[in-house]
């Protein structure tokens, strides 16, 4: 159970969350332009790391605001945490 | 014969209150302060169980929650009965009852206990290998080799106690009260850190509180007397927090530990009722300060199993703590100094100590002069090579071992005892520390895995640190502390320290004997009967890997879970394979430490609070008219409502064609709703939904349908223009939360730039559908200023109103095919408005109707349910509803997909109607469907999504996936049952009413 710092409403357990998969996957703006191969990159293709990973996480039983976390999957060390839309960190 | 074999009056067993409990059905006596164990010891009972395979008699070999062997049936036939208890730690109290576990007929004569002369046959892997084949035998097999499985007995009927869970936050957790624990929780504490301090046993102290060697002193004081000053002290330190009989299960990450206190299972039966049993703490520390002390190792020698060996610091503790002699004739068998601390501990009460049994050359430290000097005889360089004594231990057999330990010499020399101390140093309790994800290194010269880590969030201090004499403890603990506390000083800088620093061992993992391995049976993992021959036959059947062993051949795979015979384990395989311990690490160490009972997980959450349920505003209706109910993602739905001994078959024939007739009321209240406000509304809808939204007028309604991203169908339902920048939309029942969800996160991370406002009004809203050829009559009859003229009230349109004073929202929608309305009120009139509505209704018989109806009055509709009759592989197309995906709109979720290879094929399952030749066979949902009866193997072409007998149409119809289906109108399949075939055919999904002509009626 990790111990996770919501950036609004501060530290808060594990089981008030809900992971939500890798970050930075930009929704393409013009999906019809793209190949099959293209829109499949998006839709499917995700890294699954182990080590350190940027991944997307809802307060889902809390203020429901979604953000970014940077954890280290070896070790479930969160290195970082940011806002929707704000910069990520350099590792 | 029982004989009282206590030597001296204990401060910890209060000889005033005796106790008489039951063990196998025979009544003993026992003080306050006894554990079962040491009650039994007490009365010379050592046979106390048999072993997992060979049924080998066994008897307590440990004084804690380490004991592999005396594992118990405690209160046996009761509700209250608890498997694999182990003796050691079960405290006594009048009226207890305790029974041995596998054994049949009992533990002192057990058929079982012939395995144990054909073990020759029961090699590692013997069931992996003996019933592989004939395959087909293996149903056979299984009965039996269930029947064998398992050792106590769970209970049969519902516990009658209640258990509990807490959270706890702390700044400073430490784990274990021995010495080092206590001091750390005392200094922490001091430091205004909020402190909590756990223990397994009830007794603060671990094992110095009894730890009486002389050469050893704290403050001029013995260990003993030193910390029972300080335990006094703990009691007026602020900030401190002590929770004794509470075990942690387990620590994961971030600090976050569960433990289980026991609050009643000490207490007798009369003082157990209406108290909380078990606890589960969920343990939140800044700080984690573990000092859970280390294990004492046996020896891995010929038959080293039998009842009467004990580890050499559990005969110590009996003697000391609960004042018991575990035997009258008593021999050590070691391989470093703690034998001889609990020889003179035994010398000292009186008790007979015949001899010591040295792996070792010599040692020169003082222990070892003073035992002899107390004339016990020492036989350095010897090792035991056989034992004898089926049910107790009578003799042991030793020999002269060879400068490199591989083999013994000369003539066998026999000592007759009743008791022998096994010494093989000592194994760090280390399963917390890597619980919580941290690395152990092995340490060469002690021969221990030790915590690699220490950090600002965790350390292990004691010897479950690698610290084992107490000058190194308090030297170590006191750095420690100041760097995890961050402090410069501690109470601990001033204390003086004595001790005996001759500290020598010699370490043989696998004690040779006279006898080839083979004809041995040289125990590791005495639950479940793993021997060193077994692990030798491991690696040379080509098992390498250590994890591989275990499974293998059992290995600490028992309730145990090894803590006393992993680490020979380990190095019994390194030795044979030839490579180092640190390198072939150890098996994973896995939550719980100890077992934790079903109850203690679950807490509070059972029976009716086992999981959430929602019931709506009409519940109390439903239940008056009789209703059955259905679950519905966690609604209790009403599923139909028989009268008079109806079936439900009845029961929904009778509502389906009252809807149709006159008039039925649906409580649809649990239909999710979200409110969606603000001025890029009407353009969020337009990217969530397959159609157009931006040209809907206010004041209307349009049924949406919603992908995702793959395109397959995701949800829904119906969404009303109540304004200019404000909608209502409805979702499924079951899916309203992830539909919210899904939204919400579009909104917040594609699309962050849309004012858009959602909020979920699913609660706040109860929902009466009205529908029928009378529907509109009732309504007017409710609402008699309401213009229900198709003119001004149209289909999919929306209209405010009052009811008296009660404001409602009207939807005309339809889920049925028939003239209807939705009726919305604010939660709290629910009851009201579905009163009003069976009052208006009565002349018409109005016939509420539940959830088995609607579905079949949709399904005659060809209407889909999204989770019935499709299942995330659905794409509109493939549900033959291309007419709702917008071919203007840009773009919106799942459209690209849509346009994939894959959901382009025209072989893809599509939605289509069957029906059945026979027109009264009703199929079964889930049917598979094939267009050949007589290949083999067959392509399954599809499978029933829906199917009922339709009381209007009068003939059994049903909706099925079919591969092409689209264009296999008119075709003829075969629905291939176990006892026939049916034949069908394809039709249109649509079965009643194609032209919509009763949505106006």
């Amino acid at each position: 159970m990790f111990l996770i710092n919501c950036p609004y409403c501060g530290e808060r357990d594990q089981q008030e969350f809900k992971a939500g998969g890798e970050a930075h996957i930009v929704r393409p703006k013009q999906p019809t332009e793209l190949s099959d191969d293209e829109w499949a990159e998006y839709l499917f293709m995700r890294k699954n790391i182990k080590g350190v990973q940027f991944e997307r996480w809802n307060h889902v039983h809390g203020c429901r605001k979604w953000f970014n976390m940077v954890r280290d999957t070896s070790n479930d060390e969160i290195k970082a945490i940011y806002k929707m839309g704000e910069k990520p960190p350099s590792q | 014969m029982t004989k009282n074999l206590r030597v001296k009056s204990s401060e910890y067993i209060d000889e005033t209150n005796r106790i008489s409990f039951k063990f196998n059905g025979k009544t003993y006596h026992g003080f306050k302060g006894d554990t079962l164990a040491s009650a039994l010891l007490a009365n010379n009972v050592h046979l106390v169980g048999r072993s997992f395979k060979y049924h080998r008699p066994r008897g307590i070999m440990t004084s804690g929650s380490e004991e592999p062997n005396a594992i118990v049936q405690i209160n046996p036939g009761t509700n209250r009965t608890e498997p694999n208890v182990r003796a050691t730690e079960v405290e006594i109290y009048e009226g207890l009852e305790a029974s041995s576990q596998n054994c049949w007929p009992s533990v002192e004569f057990d058929i079982g206990g012939i395995n144990n002369f054909l073990s020759p046959f029961f090699p590692a892997g013997f069931y992996y290998k003996t019933f592989m084949w004939p395959a087909s035998f293996w149903e056979k097999y299984e009965f039996f080799i269930r029947h064998s499985a398992g050792l106590g007995k769970s209970p049969t009927s519902s516990d009658p106690d209640i258990y509990d869970h807490r959270n706890i936050h702390c700044d400073v957790l430490v784990v274990g009260a021995g010495i080092s624990g206590i001091l750390a929780a005392k200094n922490a504490a001091k430091n205004n850190f909020k402190t909590l301090l756990v223990e397994e046993k009830n007794e603060l102290g671990g094992s110095t509180i009894f730890e009486n060697n002389e050469f050893n002193k704290i403050n001029n004081k013995t260990p003993s007397e030193w910390l029972k000053k300080e335990i006094e002290e703990l009691k007026n330190i602020k900030n401190l927090g002590i929770k004794t009989r509470t075990s942690v299960a387990a620590y994961h990450q971030y600090n976050y530990l569960l433990a289980r206190e026991n609050l009643t299972d000490h207490l007798e039966a009369k003082d157990k009722t209406n108290k909380i049993r078990q606890r589960l703490l969920k343990i939140r520390a800044k700080k984690v300060i573990l000092a859970t002390g280390a294990l004492e190792r046996p020896l891995i020698f010929n038959n080293n199993d039998r009842p009467g060996i004990m580890l050499s610091s559990a005969i110590k503790k009996y003697s000391e703590f609960y004042g018991v002699a575990c035997g009258s004739k008593n021999v050590f068998f070691t391989n470093n100094d703690s034998a001889y601390e609990s020889a003179m501990s035994l010398y000292n009460k009186g008790i007979n100590v015949e001899a010591i049994i040295d792996i070792r050359e010599q040692s020169e430290s003082k222990i070892v002069k003073k035992v002899k000097e107390a004339g016990i005889k020492i036989y350095w360089s010897h090792s035991i090579v056989d034992t004898t004594g089926y049910k107790r231990l009578n003799s042991i057999s030793i020999m002269k071992l060879s400068n490199d330990g591989t083999s013994v010499t000369g003539s066998k020399i026999s000592i007759s005892c009743d008791c022998l101390g096994v010494a093989g140093g000592w194994t760090p309790a280390v399963h917390l520390y890597t619980q919580s994800g941290r690395k152990l290194k092995f340490d060469d010269e002690k021969k221990v895995f030790l915590p690699n880590q220490n950090t600002s969030e965790q350390i292990s201090v004691g010897s479950c640190g690698g610290d084992f004499k107490i000058d190194e403890i308090i030297k170590n603990l006191n750095q420690k502390l100041k760097d995890i506390l961050n402090i410069n000083e501690t109470d601990l800088d001033s204390i003086k320290i004595e001790i005996d620093h001759e500290n020598s061992k010699r370490n043989i993992w696998l004690l040779p004997s006279d006898k080839p391995l083979g004809k041995t049976k040289p125990f590791v993992d005495y639950q479940n009967d793993a021997t060193a021959k077994d692990i030798k036959l491991a690696l040379r059947e080509g098992f390498r890997s250590i994890e591989h062993v275990k499974r293998y051949t059992t290995t600490g795979m028992g309730t145990d879970q090894g803590k006393l015979g992993n680490m020979h384990a380990l190095g019994i395989i390194a030795d044979t394979a030839g490579v180092k311990m640190g390198e072939l690490g150890t098996t994973t160490f896995r939550p719980p430490y100890t077992p934790l009972t079903f109850g203690t997980i679950v807490g509070r959450n059972v029976g009716k609070f086992f999981d959430i349920f929602r019931r709506t505003p009409m519940n109390d209706c439903h239940v008056e008219n009789k209703a059955e109910f259905e679950n519905v993602g966690q609604w209790k739905r009403a599923w139909y409502y028989p009268i008079k001994g109806e079936t439900m078959h009845q029961a929904v024939q009778r509502e389906s064609k009252a809807a149709r007739e006159s008039a039925g009321i649906l409580d649809a209240s649990t239909l999710g709703k979200i409110d969606i406000q603000g001025s890029d509304a009407s353009e969020f809808l337009n990217r969530v939904y397959t159609n157009a939204w931006s040209k809907l007028a206010i004041g209307k309604c349009r049924y949406g349908l919603m992908l995702n991203e793959d395109g397959m169908v995701y949800d829904d339902g119906v969404t009303t223009r109540l304004g200019e920048n404000h909608y209502i939309m409805t979702t499924t029942t079951g899916g309203a939360a992830n539909v919210l969800g899904k939204l919400e996160d579009y909104l917040q991370t594609e699309w962050p730039e849309l004012d858009v406002y959602l909020t979920s009004v699913t609660d706040h809203y109860a929902t009466a559908s009205l529908c029928g050829p009378n529907s509109k009559k009732i309504l007017k009859k409710i609402i008699p200023d309401l213009d229900l003229s198709d003119e001004n009230f149209p289909h999919m349109s929306f209209k405010e109103a009052n009811i008296g004073s009660i404001q409602c929202r009207i939807m005309r929608i339809s889920f049925t095919g028939e003239h209807s309305y939705e009726i919305n009120v604010q939660a709290s009139y629910g009851k009201d408005l579905w009163k009003k509505c069976m009052e208006a209704g009565q002349e018409f018989k109005i016939t509420p109707y539940g959830t088995e109806t609607m579905h079949l009055l949709r399904a005659e509709k060809g209407f889909i349910i999204v989770g019935q009759d499709t299942d995330g592989t659905m794409t509109p197309i493939d549900l033959q509803m291309d007419w709702i995906v917008s071919k203007k709109k840009y773009d919106f979720i799942g459209k690209r997909s849509l346009y994939r290879s894959d959901t382009m094929r025209e072989d893809r399952k599509q939605l289509v109607g069957l029906l059945t030749d026979d027109p009264n066979i009703v199929l079964e949902e889930g049917a598979q469907i094939v267009s050949e009866l007589n290949q083999s193997p067959v392509e399954m072409l599809g499978h029933v999504t829906s199917s009922y007998f339709s009381p209007n149409l009068k003939k059994s119809i049903a909706l099925a996936v079919v591969r092409g289906g689209k264009d296999m109108i008119g075709k003829k399949l075969f629905v291939p049952m176990e006892n026939k075939n049916i034949n069908v055919t394809v039709a249109n999904p649509v079965f009643y009413d194609e032209k919509n002509e009763r949505l106006n009626a």
